[in-house]
Parts: structure tokens; sequence; C-alpha cells
């Protein structure tokens, strides 16, 4: 079980690239330093992009689960 | 030798080198829409990134920005001309392959809007919230008889010369022509 609290879900599924990262990119500066997003997205891209954009923007990916068909990203803003 | 010297005039020369910033200047020369599409891609792209962005919109690429909704007079006759041989705005673009009088553009179109890709409107808006910045070609403009007037709406656009697309190449870490 995760040990953190999700402040916000941001729901991206459907969305093809570059939209998940836009999207994040704008939601992220919505929640406080510390705090957690949950990321949905059905782009398999996103298993490379969100973890590329979080180490540009040095934001960090807590972890991903990924269902059938869908991908869960917890992303923490880190500054 | 003094070493803390030469170090601070080292620090001195790195910090004074080009590329250093985090910044992408891309040259956007083609009015194809496969090609406007890969471009306002990328810049949405590297401003999510946290990267500072700035298109210079050149030669056949001018044409995107064009408002459809706008009319402007006063143009010379080969300004006129241009005017309606260039597509008039983002929308009128075609594929620089597989055009196939239309046919190819519009299915393209529509396999985008089933697949859920963002269409060069969506782009354009996240590109504005984003504060990339759009640069024009100012002798474009003038070559081919476009008026600031006749361009879109957008928050961050000038028309500019190419010592400015220059200037922000030089300090940008990536640099594009597309």
């Amino acid at each position: 079980m995760s040990d953190y609290a999700i402040s916000k879900t941001l729901d991206c599924k459907g969305l093809a690239c570059p939209m998940p990262i836009v999207r994040l990119s704008m939601e992220i500066s919505k929640v406080k330093v510390g705090e957690v997003i949950e990321m949905l997205s059905t782009d398999p891209g996103s298993l490379a992009d969100v973890p590329s954009w979080a180490k540009s923007t040095g934001n960090v990916v807590l972890e991903n689960k990924q269902e059938p068909g869908l991908i869960r990203f917890y992303v923490k803003r880190q500054k | 030798m003094d070493i803390e010297k030469e170090i601070a005039e080292l620090k001195a020369k790195v910090d004074a080198m080009p590329g250093a910033e985090n910044k992408l200047s891309m040259v956007v020369f083609s009015g194809d829409l496969d090609k406007q599409l890969a471009s306002m891609i990328i810049a949405t792209g590297a401003a999510a990134m946290g990267m500072k962005v700035v298109l210079f919109f050149t030669f056949w690429g001018t044409a995107a920005l064009r408002d459809p909704a706008k009319k402007v007079g006063g143009k010379s006759f080969m300004g006129k001309m241009f005017g309606i041989m260039l597509p008039k705005g983002r929308n009128k673009l075609k594929l620089s392959q597989m055009h196939m009088a239309g046919a190819g553009t519009a299915m393209l179109k529509g396999l985008m809007k089933k697949k859920n890709v963002a269409s060069l409107d969506q782009l354009f808006e996240a590109a504005a919230m984003l504060g990339v910045e759009i640069n024009i070609c100012e002798m474009s403009m003038d070559l081919m008889g476009m008026k600031r007037e006749e361009m879109i709406d957008y928050p961050n656009m000038k028309v500019v010369g190419v010592a400015s697309f220059l200037g922000d190449a030089k300090e940008s870490a990536v640099q594009l022509f597309i």
C-alpha cells in the first residue's frame, strides 16, 4: 500500500502525446510543494514521457501502477 | 600560480558559453500541416518540460498564422495574389504527402479526432497557455504582402528579423529547423 496522500487526480485518459505532460505541467503548479498528484493515462508513451518530464522539471514519480489499458502515475511536486 | 584566480576565470568563461539556457529555439519554415503539427507538439512538449520556447515562423510557415476571420485592405497586386494562393490560416494547411486533392488531409484529420490527438487549434491554445513565444519573420511577411493585422490573436507574438532569432538560438540548449 502507498504511504502518501493524494491531493488531486488528473484524468488524462484518451489524450495523446503531448497532452498528458502538458496537462501535468499545468496541474502540478496548482498543488503545494510536497503534495502528490495521481495522473491517469491511457497513452503507452506516457511510460517513458512522464519520468522524462519529471527528471527535466525536477519533480518525482513516486510510482506507477499498470492496469489493463490504464496507467496510474503518482507524481510528487518537488519544487 | 594562483589556482583560485584561474578557477574563477574558467568559471566566468563557462558561464558565458552559448547554449547554456534551458531554452528551445525553433524555425518553423514549413507550411505543411504535418510539419506544423510536429513543430507545435515539440513546442508544447518542451514548454511542459519547463523550457522557455521561442518559435520563429518564416516563409511558408507564416501563412499558418493568418486569421481567416480578418480582412485587410491596401495590398499590392502581388500581395493579393499571394493572399489567394496561400492557405488562409492553420486549418487550411495540407499534408506534405498523401494530400490526394484533400482526401488524404481530411482522412488524417478524421483519424486524429478518433484517436484524440490534439489538433493545431488545441496545440496553439496550449502553447499560448504555456507561454510559448511566437516570432514572425518580418521579411517573409513583407515579401508575401502579409500584414500584422491579418494575423491571429496570440498573447506572445511579435514581428522580428533574423538577428532576433539568432540571438535566441545562440543562448538555447536546443535549436531546430522544421
